[in-house]
């Protein structure tokens, strides 16, 4: 067994960050919660620009995964922030969250009455929170606790041939240590999808990869138009990209080679160790924020054009292949896999540093985003605001 | 500097990605074939390996990118201008 110093919760499962989050249920809190989380050092705000005018599924989508990012095994504990009124309840998000077993408190301006009295009384349980997670301490855990996702922005040719194998490379020794590895991406699957299906370990798991990705052909056709028009993007195709299969057969390498488990809804925790799969869309940080709502504590995020974001919760940890765009902005990228081209390493020896960057991210290793304060988050939707 | 000049990724792609950026004129080595590229190909940037003609499957990672919607000939800049998607 393969041990990482981690956080140990309640509920059994490890933390590689010990995170107050300050949690605003829908957009009217978020500015409050920013306010909180300002005055509250050691505390983070969530972005969250949905909540309310939601209706079905859209509603729930939005509820369940504000409850997935709160039981993140990374967030030590939780302030939720509401207005009142909103579809995201807030006090039923602060329970659903509290089920797991971490501190979990709630403010509601509505209730409270207003900005100042709910400023001070969230600043005040904030602190407490801040108080109580800098007690806790990294204990020794299992590697096979990791749950790592995967994602790609800014592709351009190298991130097919250099960064996205070297991470798949990496990924299948998450997996050899017991660990999980959270692929999404729909769109980025569209025409690599039968490679991915070949290795479902049940044949409805690959009808339901399948599917997944008809669905989301489906949805520009119902627009009246096709995915084309936005994926590959004009940075895409500047950087040599020329359609979407190409970019998903590129994009596909970074799961590396290990059985595909199962297919999950946007947000949803895997039931299963190994690699598995997330419906989301193709935009990183919608799919990012998903699958940190699923649990993933680190992301691994590949770029061939070079891009700053990060997460409020999860580190993430950005590898390119294109040595020039290295070069330009080694402020915001980590690992350098355009070495493949340059200096004609293997993507053996490429995946084997990742894998080790992962590890030392695990124990407390900064990431550049980290560093430099990224902390973007925003929520796919399935349905029309109302 | 690049380790090789282009790169076929998989044994039967019609295409080779350029490692460099590679100019009209020069004769490129890939595995077993050699190329004049007949025109400018930017870094990363796709040529075709042999004569493609319109209609006919463009291949690389040994699996179907899309058609070519002109005659693309051995040696020419492979992009969006003679390729398009038939996914999405």
């Amino acid at each position: 067994m393969r041990t990482i110093k981690a956080y140990k919760r309640a509920d059994g499962s490890v933390g590689i960050r010990n995170k107050v989050l300050v949690l605003p249920s829908v957009v009217c809190a978020a500015e409050t919660a920013r306010m909180i989380a300002g005055q509250v050092q050691g505390t983070v705000a969530l972005q969250n620009h949905l909540g309310c005018g939601q209706i079905g599924e859209d509603a729930k989508m939005t509820v369940d995964t504000l409850v997935g990012l709160g039981r993140n095994p990374n967030v030590f504990g939780v302030l939720v922030v509401g207005l009142g009124c909103e579809t995201a309840r807030p006090h039923a998000v602060a329970e659903a969250i509290a089920a797991s077993g971490k501190p979990v408190e709630c403010v509601v301006i509505q209730e409270l009455g207003g900005t100042l009295n709910t400023i001070r009384e969230g600043v005040r349980l904030a602190m407490d929170l801040v108080q109580r997670a800098s007690m806790e301490e990294r204990v020794p855990c299992d590697a096979a606790d990791l749950c790592v996702a995967v994602e790609c922005g800014g592709s351009d040719p190298t991130s097919g041939i250099a960064a996205n194998p070297s991470v798949g490379s990496a990924c299948d020794r998450v997996v050899a240590a017991g660990g999980t590895v959270i692929l999404s991406e729909t769109t980025e699957l569209i025409g690599a999808e039968h490679l991915l299906a070949k290795r479902a370990v049940a044949p409805e798991v690959g009808e339901a990869l399948k599917a997944i990705c008809r669905r989301m052909e489906q949805r520009a056709a119902d627009m009246g138009t096709s995915l084309r028009g936005g994926n590959p993007s004009p940075g895409n195709i500047e950087g040599g990209l020329t359609t979407l299969e190409e970019k998903s057969l590129g994009c596909v390498h970074k799961a590396g080679t290990s059985p595909l488990q199962e297919v999950l809804p946007y947000g949803a925790a895997p039931t299963r160790k190994g690699l598995v799969m997330m419906d989301t869309p193709g935009f990183d940080i919608d799919s990012v924020t998903g699958m940190v709502a699923g649990g993933a504590q680190l992301c691994v995020f590949t770029t061939g054009l070079g891009t700053p974001v990060g997460n409020p919760i999860a580190p993430v940890i950005k590898v390119t292949g294109n040595p020039a765009t290295y070069g330009r902005m080694r402020d915001n990228l980590d690992i350098n896999a355009g070495r493949i081209l340059e200096e004609g390493l293997s993507i053996d020896e490429m995946g084997e540093e990742i894998w080790r960057e992962i590890l030392a991210v695990a124990e407390g290793k900064q990431t550049r985003s980290e560093i430099l304060g990224y902390c973007e988050s925003s929520f796919w939707r399935c349905g029309t605001c109302v | 500097m690049a380790t090789k000049e282009a790169l076929r990724i998989a044994d039967g792609d019609s295409v080779a990605v350029a490692l460099t950026s590679l100019g009209e004129g020069e004769v490129v080595t890939v595995d077993s074939h050699t190329v004049l590229v007949c025109e400018r190909i930017p870094v990363y940037h796709k040529f075709a390996l042999k004569d493609i003609r319109a209609g006919e499957k463009v291949f690389k990672y040994g699996e179907i990118i899309g058609e070519a919607v002109t005659d693309i000939a051995r040696g020419s800049h492979v992009h969006v201008h003679n390729v398009r998607s038939l996914r999405g």
